[in-house]
């Protein structure tokens, strides 16, 4: 995870999609937003899908893989961890994180 | 009892099978043992060596683990190497100076790469292919050069260019003899190889003789041929043969071999009956063993003798299937027809570039050997023949000749085989040893390849060994695992008949209900589309939008630049010019890139996300529908234009085409479902190769099923003849619904009818004697789907709240940067990464 100590308010609560994702634009860089009911929390990962480069993980279906949380890319179908942005099927290919939460009704992140 | 001293010289491939045979016989106590291994790695996969250009780290061919030799007691010393054997005191020196002695010692040290004593063969930049560290030299001199030479044109200098395409070299083989693999391959064979690998871009050199090699005008390298001609290249691969390394042996006075290798008897034992060597340095019956399968016979016969004192190696099968630059390649047995009498059958199809040669006995009874090229799949079915002597079929050819699905099946089925068929050659498996495997409680493929290690060294074998493991597995009446997932302990089937008959309408229900964990973009998917195949409720319902891919959610298709197509539906491919020109319009507006598809409709290709819903108010208000080009569901159905106006017509086509479109459009399925309607038998709309076929006759319709084109493709199978409208329509309503029922996650009709036990007459009773008695229901549920039909996009478009996803950030009005097109034949195209880098600066416009 990379991370500064600033919290920044990305987008409302209710701009969330329950168990899917949306894009935010924070300083310049894309972050793919997913809100997961059951597990009461928001998580926040890079927008850009390192296998075509296009800027779509945040349309990708959210799951699980045993015990993590994923989101599957929906251009090539490669899986990354909602919690640390590392790609299943190729190490190599891991994406940022961010830690974020709710507050007051806003999503924030630390970026 | 005193252990046994057992020294092992080399840690390859072979040196690792010895160790694991040890472990495996579970008699490591009686040994202490001692490896001595010259890389500073330990044993690695070198058969999948070229993997490391494609991505595989040293990790993941990593065979020997050091905490694993750990456990098992062993001292394994890496980056140390046997220097000298003293028979006498029956010790071992190192180029460290280490003295050890031994009671028992192993020589697998392999082998190393001949490279041909040219003048000039030592110059910087000529490098070898046999080790992790020649790879790591190889990347670093393509980083800086434009062109490369593999000098050798065998297996593994095919190899080798293949690992230079991939570095982005412009790549040359250059090859002493007048053909490419000229160990396994004939003329013919060779022929078809080159022709294949020089329409990948590699440059063939054949009857090429390298004199000397010095300094390049252009490139680093001048290669100066016999023939006069030269050659300049900044880097020389090396990969003209191998030579054991039996310089130990040598200094030992051990007895060798004219031309190299430590001569061994059938226990692996050398003149010395103390030391065995086993793998690529070994030389037995005058024979090497270029490959990995026969060293680990080798190995594991050593390992039985030294502990049982019994075994023996009776040489070994040297037949190859292999993908070289993803051309299919394979030789069996004598490929070269060496033996008395032998007679051949060829096939060359220059069309299709395959090439493919049988070698049988005089008496046409046995299969000798075998050589393919360009379509190897025939190699499991012909190594079984001929490594079993299973007698051949009346007529042979018909083992090679293409199936046109007109003649009875050839392949030899895994019934067939007997007990003792080696399945697998890498790790000598038979057919035996996989029902052993299984009654010992192995339930899975995966099972059986942990236990057995069978498909698990070249792969060529994985398809056999599957099958296999399927048959056995039903034969004992074991159910074959069908799960959709981790997530559902069920079948597709079983799903959907729990959310019919339970009434379920979302996913965390049937979750809560049946399922665990959070779902996958396997179930996910694949329930959604059960749901909309039983209720057909909106699919962005909220329920439902976490089910869908990416392509449903936002109803088009997304294209590789994260952009999105387009396409309305055209029942029939039926178009007035009014609505024509709408979609050029439209298109011209948001100057999307146009294209006529395979289904007879208008695809708009390069919309962003954000402008996916302005886009279709104006088609929906031209009279335009969602095409569900998206869907797993009904995509077109294709027509000819009919009696209306062709002079041959029997029937109407195009509008009963449009009429079964507007019938069926939005029903979702296991998979997309294609219908075409043909006017009569010249068949224009091209029905046999659909889902549902729709011919015209001269008393009524015929009705064909399960057609598929794409990437298998079959006919479909002739239903029902001189069908009313009205009987055609009830059965097509009642094949989908029991398709859509019983059918796989993914699995289009074609496929499902191959696999239905009973196959086309089984569903003729079903549908016309309505054997279950299911019709009625079947027509029910279709009934329902046809009523509860809207246009996905007209709902959404009229809902704020489904709307509000269609933007690309959720904070800002912007649109995404990285979409770039360029301009090519008048229209867009999504730009390539170095077009982007320039462009970025400077976007062409956008209209939004
Ligand atoms: C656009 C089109 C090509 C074209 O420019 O003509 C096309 C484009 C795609 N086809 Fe196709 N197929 C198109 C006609 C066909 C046809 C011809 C036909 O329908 O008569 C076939 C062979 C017939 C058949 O399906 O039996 C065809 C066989 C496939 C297959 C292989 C299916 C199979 O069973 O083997 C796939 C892959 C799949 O579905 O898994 C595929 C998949 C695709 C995908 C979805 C690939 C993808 O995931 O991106 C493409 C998406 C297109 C898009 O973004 O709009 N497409 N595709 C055609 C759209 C027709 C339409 O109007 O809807
Ligand atoms: C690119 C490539 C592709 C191949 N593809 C295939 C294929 O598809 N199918 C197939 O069957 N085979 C293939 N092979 C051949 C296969 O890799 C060899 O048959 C196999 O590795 C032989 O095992 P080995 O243990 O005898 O020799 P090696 O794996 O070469 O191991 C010998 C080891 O001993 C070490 N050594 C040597 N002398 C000493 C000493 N004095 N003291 C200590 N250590 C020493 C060496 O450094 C080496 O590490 C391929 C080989 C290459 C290079
Ligand atoms: S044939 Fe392949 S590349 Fe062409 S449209 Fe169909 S899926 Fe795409
Ligand atoms: S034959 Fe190579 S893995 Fe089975």
């Amino acid at each position: 995870m990379t991370s500064s100590t600033h919290w920044t308010t990305v987008c409302k609560q209710t701009d969330l999609v329950l168990d899917s994702g949306i894009c935010a634009l924070v300083n310049e860089i894309q972050v793919a937003l997913f809100c997961l009911p059951s597990q009461d929390a928001v998580f926040a990962i890079a927008n850009t899908d390192p296998f075509s480069q296009a800027n779509v993980l945040s349309r990708g279906l959210v799951g699980s893989l045993g015990e993590d949380l994923v989101v599957a890319s929906p251009v090539y179908k490669q899986h990354f961890c909602l919690r640390s942005g590392r790609c299943f099927e190729d190490e190599s290919q891991s994406i940022s994180s961010w830690p974020a939460r709710i507050e007051n009704g806003n999503v924030e992140i630390l970026i | 009892m005193s252990k046994t001293k057992l020294v092992v010289a080399g840690n390859g491939m072979v040196g690792h099978q010895f160790l694991q045979s040890i472990a495996d016989s579970g008699q490591l106590e009686q040994f202490e043992i001692t490896v001595f291994c010259e890389e500073t790695r330990l044993a690695y996969d070198r058969v999948h060596l070229s993997a490391y250009f494609s991505g595989s780290s040293a990790e993941d061919l990593a065979m020997g683990d050091a905490e694993m030799y750990r456990n098992w007691g062993l001292n394994v010393l890496t980056g140390e190497k046997v220097s000298a054997i003293d028979r006498d005191n029956k010790s071992v020196t190192t180029d460290k100076g280490t003295e050890l002695a031994y009671d028992k010692l192993v020589l697998a040290t392999g082998s190393f790469p001949f490279v041909p004593p040219v003048p000039g063969h030592d110059r910087q930049q000529c490098l070898v292919y046999r080790t992790i560290d020649d790879l790591d030299a190889i990347a670093a001199v393509a980083e800086k050069s434009k062109v490369g030479v593999v000098v050798g044109g065998g297996l593994l200098g095919l190899e080798a260019a293949k690992a230079l395409t991939d570095l982005g070299l412009e790549t040359h083989v250059v090859e002493f003899a007048p053909r490419l693999m000229a160990v396994q391959l004939d003329d013919g064979g060779g022929a078809m190889l080159r022709h294949k690998i020089e329409e990948l871009g590699v440059k063939v050199h054949t009857e090429k003789n390298t004199q000397l090699i010095d300094d390049g005008e252009n490139h680093f390298h001048k290669m100066n041929f016999a023939d006069g001609e030269v050659l300049e290249t900044d880097l020389i691969l090396f990969s003209a043969g191998i030579r054991p390394r039996d310089e130990l042996a040598r200094q030992c006075d051990l007895e060798t071999g004219e031309r190299g290798g430590i001569v061994i008897n059938n226990q692996c034992q050398t003149s010395d009956p103390d030391i065995y060597a086993i793998g690529e340095c070994a030389l037995w019956n005058k024979q090497i063993f270029g490959l990995v399968a026969p060293g680990n016979q080798m190995a594991k016969v050593a390992v039985t003798h030294l502990i049982e004192g019994s075994g023996s190696f009776t040489g070994a099968d040297m037949s190859t299937k292999l993908k070289l630059m993803g051309v299919d390649v394979a030789s069996i047995g004598d490929a070269h027809g060496r033996t008395p009498g032998s007679r051949n059958y060829t096939f060359i199809d220059e069309q299709t570039e395959v090439y493919k040669k049988l070698v049988v006995s005089e008496d046409n009874k046995l299969l000798l050997g075998a050589i393919l090229v360009g379509d190897a799949e025939e190699y499991g079915t012909l190594l079984q023949y001929m490594l079993n002597g299973i007698h051949l079929p009346e007529f042979p050819d018909s083992l090679i000749l293409p199936n046109r699905g007109d003649d009875q099946q050839t392949g030899l089925g895994v019934a067939a085989l007997p007990e003792t068929a080696q399945v697998c050659s890498c790790h000598d498996v038979t057919k035996g040893d996989v029902r052993a495997a299984i009654d010992g409680g192995c339930c899975t493929i995966g099972d059986v390849k942990g236990a057995t290690k069978a498909a698990t060294g070249c792969g060529g074998c994985a398809a056999l060994v599957t099958d296999l493991v399927n048959h056995e597995l039903e034969e004992l009446g074991i159910e074959v695992n069908r799960d959709i997932c981790e997530h559902f302990p069920h079948t597709r089937q079983d799903l959907y008949n729990l959310i019919r008959v339970e009434g379920i309408r979302s996913f965390s229900e049937l979750l809560a209900k049946h399922g665990q964990g959070h779902g996958c973009e396997i179930c996910r998917p694949a329930v959604g589309n059960i749901l909309a195949s039983c209720w057909n409720d909106y699919i962005l319902t909220e329920s439902n939008v976490s089910l869908q891919d990416t392509n449903d959610t936002f109803m088009a298709n997304m294209q590789k630049d994260g952009t999105y197509s387009i396409v309305p539906r055209v029942p029939g491919g039926e178009i007035t010019p009014d609505k024509l020109i709408a979609l050029g319009q439209v298109a011209k507006k948001y100057n999307l890139y146009t294209k006529i598809t395979g289904g007879q409709r208008v695809d708009l290709f390069g919309a962003r996300l954000e402008q996916l819903p302005p886009i279709w108010q104006e088609l929906i208000d031209s009279g335009f529908e969602t095409g569900h080009a998206y869907g797993k569901s009904l995509r077109t159905v294709k027509s000819c234009v009919g009696s209306t106006w062709c002079r041959f017509g029997v029937d109407d086509s195009a509008g009963l085409a449009i009429e079964l479109e507007d019938r069926y459009k939005g029903l979702r399925a296991p998979h997309k479902i294609k219908f075409a309607v043909s006017g009569c038998t010249r068949e224009c709309a091209e029905a046999q190769s659909k889902d549902i076929g729709v011919i015209a006759t001269e008393n009524g319709w015929n009705l064909y099923v399960c057609g598929n084109g794409g990437m298998k493709p079959r006919h479909g199978d002739l239903f029902a003849t001189d069908l009313d409208k009205d009987t055609l329509i009830r059965y097509i309503d009642c094949i989908l619904m029991f398709y859509i029922k019983t059918a796989d996650r993914l699995q289009r009709t074609s496929v499902w009818m191959d696999n239905l036990e009973g196959g086309l007459d089984y569903l003729q009773q079903v549908i016309i004697n309505d054997s279950l008695s299911l019709n009625d229901e079947l027509a029910e549920q279709m009934k329902q789907v046809i009523e509860s039909y809207q246009c996905e996009w007209k709902t959404t478009l009229q809902s704020p709240e489904a709307l509000k996803r269609f933007r690309h950030f959720v904070n800002s009005e912007t649109s995404d940067d990285n979409i770039v097109f360029v301009e090519e034949r008048q229209q867009i195209r999504p730009a390539r990464l170095d077009e982007k880098a320039e462009l970025i600066a400077q976007p062409i416009k956008m209209v939004s």
